[in-house]
């Protein structure tokens, strides 16, 4: 064990533990601090439950809809060669790149009472909230199934139709299973950064406590309040359901390999 | 010029199982691949309807008062003492990422030690935690009430912070397969011509870990820049100090100045651009090389 | 049921794969499509298969034609060179998938993937899944796999061509008593030319997208229909402008009729065989090839002067 091997563990270990650690640690002892029960009195308030309930009921609509379309896209780009391939490429890979705040503007502009297709029923209400969360999680499924799809290659699709599978048995029997776990660990990704979301929301919701608030802009909402103790209970909510993605994604990812 | 692979070949889409309901076609003739087109369709309609009106709505609004309203909102001070911080802020976070990212990488990759799995999937906890709960464990921890005497709320340090939380994943994601499948021999073989480690390490692992550092500092530059919710509780949001493009233009939202906040995000959103091109274009030329 | 390529054409861009080729094949023969790599050979079996659209021409398969049809309907069975094994789904799911597909009866397709399990000789495998499997027996799972369907015509690309050496011999020798066994009419692709002469009862000769020559092995051997195929077929050695097989040119110890002396300039000892690089007084360099009874007889060494005569038994016709 050299000086420099071990001096470099301990950096990497501090630098980790002070920035990541610590600070979660801080906001376990702080939700706790006065023990489990007024931390449950504090999220199981009508605002706060709300704010849970919608935001499980934004990632429930908006994932599977993502799911859905990352699968046809991942499709399109690993099996065709097509004018625009780049550019399908690249637009996917949009919502890595803007901000959420531009997204919430952008949503305002399109569906707000001056906008494109000026509507009531979007902005500073649940629609819109969808809206801005779809955007935001687009890319994941695709960019986990898609590498799973070229890399099986077309073989086993072929060879299916030749034992005279048509289009859908393909995919239910054939192409479906073969991508699951890729499929599983981008609904992860989707599902973690749906309900981690703010920025856009924040723009788009209104943040109308009890109406359109997530449970992100719960936490915000009663940290600005000055009732910390709501604000870390709700966040030791959200820091509990980071966990166990996390779990599960290591899980998963040990699962790929044996595959 | 060399035939394509074959997987290009397309599978056909379902047809009618009687071949007597379709009249015979010359030979030749193509079948017309449906279910490519229709996916395609779909595909292309829904990424318009979510992605690209809601984007191009804001280029067109952030024009509506013409050049001279752009340029206006654009050079706006605060606007532009936001814009400064915020490049300025992102590009030291970088660079620190991009340092201790291959750092952590190093350890991860060449040592050994009880709970390192536990330490490496403790990496992608930025990817999962709510930015807004990340803006709060890091109040906690070096804020107002810090048990530690640490206090970088409404600090330019403050926001440095947050970004060095929500950017850590993507330097040492992207240098951690490079380095894995590095071939160690590269290094035994400068050993025993004499090299030092530090000097092996810079004259043979860190060129072969250049395109991946630089790629995971370009995802983490981007994101540096855009962010908002790890930010927003812990800078204070003091104009001219400690605030923010996106928080900037979130206040003009809010103050219904949404072509001025529409310009300002076109020239963040053209920074964000440069980025992702900027790699693309470069990681295919490496592939090249 | 025989299976017609007429006038095929297809191109991938500008690259022309196959320029209008024409191919027949016998009812129940066992055919070989042999060639370098690239050369379309691969790419003709994938358009009889219905894998892949032709520009032009048109495929038959009995007394239908097929151009149009999907593979779905074309009963081809298809065996791909990396096997193409359904990787999530059992050895015994794989065989039986087309039968599933088909909505046969549970019990029916247990039987008869259990009766092909037998046929292919991977009996008590049924439950293990493919990557427990050796590469030659998951090749012959994908065989059973694509005999399942009792298809009409069985297509195989390749199919030994990831395998090891050893295994390749047992699996060609294995195909070819299938066949006798079975009867389907059977066309694979290779370019391995011992294989095709091993095995087929024809072999078409596809180069640069063209057919070269299409007959029975002895006949694509003795009498090669141009340079190409005399040198893709077998081994050839050029004196002067002319091809011979190196089998053909006699060694004489002493001068005879028609014959040149020559110098052995160097002796290579392969087992059986011997082979003796030669050259002719002019300067001319040849190969030639004898036993080692006949070497052992001459006394053959380097630098020693010998006689050869040239009497070759196959010429290329063109």
């Amino acid at each position: 064990m050299t000086a420099g091997r071990l001096s470099l563990r301990v950096v990497a270990l501090g630098y980790l533990g002070l920035l990541l650690l610590v600070p979660i640690g801080m906001v376990f002892y702080r939700a706790l601090e006065n023990g489990i029960g007024p931390a449950w009195d504090a999220v199981t308030t009508p605002p706060a439950q709300h704010a849970f309930y919608l935001t499980c009921m934004i990632a429930l609509i908006a994932v599977p809809l993502n799911a859905i379309f990352g699968i046809a896209c991942a499709w399109l780009l690993a099996r065709y060669e097509f004018r625009g391939k780049r550019l399908l490429d690249t637009i996917i890979d949009l919502p890595f790149a803007i901000s959420p705040v531009v997204v919430g503007l952008a949503l305002i502009l399109v569906w707000g009472r001056e906008g494109w297709f000026a509507s009531t029923s979007v902005i500073f209400s649940v629609p819109g909230m969808i809206l801005a969360t779809i955007f935001v999680s687009l890319p994941f499924v695709v960019r986990e199934v898609e590498p799973v799809l070229r890399e099986e290659g077309i073989d086993q699709e072929q060879a299916a139709a030749t034992l005279g599978a048509n289009t859908f048995q393909i995919l239910r029997r054939i192409t479906l299973p073969t991508i699951r776990w890729g499929l599983t660990y981008g609904i992860i990704l989707s599902t973690a950064r749906a309900l981690g979301e703010f920025g856009a929301v924040a723009i788009v919701s209104g943040k109308i406590s009890g109406r359109t608030e997530t449970l992100t802009l719960f936490v915000e909402d009663r940290f600005q309040s000055l009732d910390l103790a709501g604000a870390y209970a709700a966040a030791l909510v959200l820091a509990l359901i980071a966990v166990a993605v996390l779990a599960l994604m290591t899980i998963l990812q040990r699962k790929y390999k044996d595959h | 010029m060399s035939p394509p692979p074959s997987d290009v070949s397309v599978i056909e889409a379902p047809v009618s199982t009687d071949s007597s309901a379709r009249p015979a076609k010359p030979a030749g003739a193509r079948r017309i691949r449906s279910g490519p087109l229709i996916v395609g369709g779909f595909s292309v309609a829904w990424l318009t309807l979510i992605v690209l009106i809601p984007l191009a709505a804001v280029v067109v609004r952030s024009f509506e008062g013409g050049v001279d309203e752009f340029w206006n909102a654009v050079t706006n001070p605060q606007a532009v003492a936001a814009m400064r911080f915020t490049l300025i802020v992102s590009i030291v976070v970088a660079a620190i990422d991009a340092v201790m990212g291959v750092l952590i990488a190093w350890v991860l990759v060449r040592d050994e030690f009880h709970g390192k799995s536990l330490v490496n999937g403790l990496i992608d906890l930025p990817f999962a935690l709510p930015t807004i709960v990340a803006g709060l464990t890091l109040l906690a921890l070096y804020g107002n009430k810090s048990p530690v005497g640490i206090n970088v709320a409404y600090t330019q340090a403050g926001v440095a912070l947050a970004l060095l939380f929500v950017t850590l994943p993507f330097v040492v994601r992207a240098v951690q397969p490079v380095l894995m499948s590095l071939d160690r021999e590269a290094e035994q073989a400068a050993a025993s011509l004499g090299a030092g480690p530090i000097y092996a390490f810079r004259r043979i692992v860190l060129p072969a870990l250049r395109p991946a550092i630089l790629a995971g500092v370009a995802l983490a530059f981007g994101r540096a820049v855009g962010e908002f919710g790890a930010i927003v509780l812990i800078s204070g949001n003091l104009p001219f100090k400690t605030e923010v493009a996106s928080v900037f233009v979130f206040s003009r939202i809010e103050s219904d100045a949404t072509t001025s906040a529409a310009a300002v995000s076109v020239v963040l959103m053209a920074i964000s651009f440069v980025m992702l091109f900027g790699i693309s274009y470069w990681a295919r030329r490496a592939e090249k090389a | 049921m025989g299976i017609e390529a007429r006038n095929v054409t297809k191109r991938y861009g500008e690259f022309l794969a196959l320029d209008d080729v024409s191919v027949a094949v016998r009812d129940g023969s066992l055919t070989a499509l042999l060639g370098p790599s690239g050369g379309g050979k691969s790419t003709l079996l994938r358009v009889i298969a219905g894998l892949e659209e032709p520009d032009d021409g048109t495929v038959i398969i009995g007394d239908e034609e097929v151009t149009n049809h999907p593979p779905q309907r074309r009963e081809v069975g298809f065996v791909f060179q990396h096997y193409a094994a359904f990787k999530h789904m059992s050895v015994a799911d794989n065989v039986g998938f087309g039968l599933a597909v088909k909505k046969r009866p549970k019990s029916e397709i247990t039987k008869k993937v259990q009766e092909l399990l037998d046929l292919v000789g991977l009996s008590h495998l049924g439950k293990r899944y493919p990557n427990q499997l050796s590469g030659g027996q998951r090749q012959r799972m994908a065989l059973a796999r694509a005999l399942a369907v009792e298809p009409q015509v069985l297509l195989l690309d390749e199919p030994f061509g990831a395998l090891d050496a050893r295994v390749r011999e047992e699996l060609r020798a294995w195909l070819r008593r299938l066949h006798d066994e079975v009867h389907v009419t059977t066309i694979f692709v290779t370019h391995d030319q011992e294989e095709a002469l091993e095995i087929s009862e024809q072999v078409v000769v596809i180069n640069e997208g063209r057919v070269e020559q299409s007959a029975a092995p002895q006949e694509v051997y003795d009498n090669p229909a141009n340079e190409f195929v005399m040198g893709f077929v077998g081994p050839v050695t050029k004196v002067g402008d002319r091809l011979v097989r190196p089998h053909d040119v006699q060694v004489f110890e002493h001068p005879g009729e028609g014959t040149q002396p020559a110098e052995v300039i160097r002796l290579a000892r392969l087992g059986f065989e011997v082979r003796a690089e030669l050259q002719l007084g002019e300067g001319d360099a040849l190969s030639a090839q004898l036993s080692r009874a006949e070497a052992d007889l001459l006394e053959l060494a380097e630098g020693q002067i010998v006689h050869v005569r040239i009497e070759p038994v196959v010429s290329p016709s063109a």
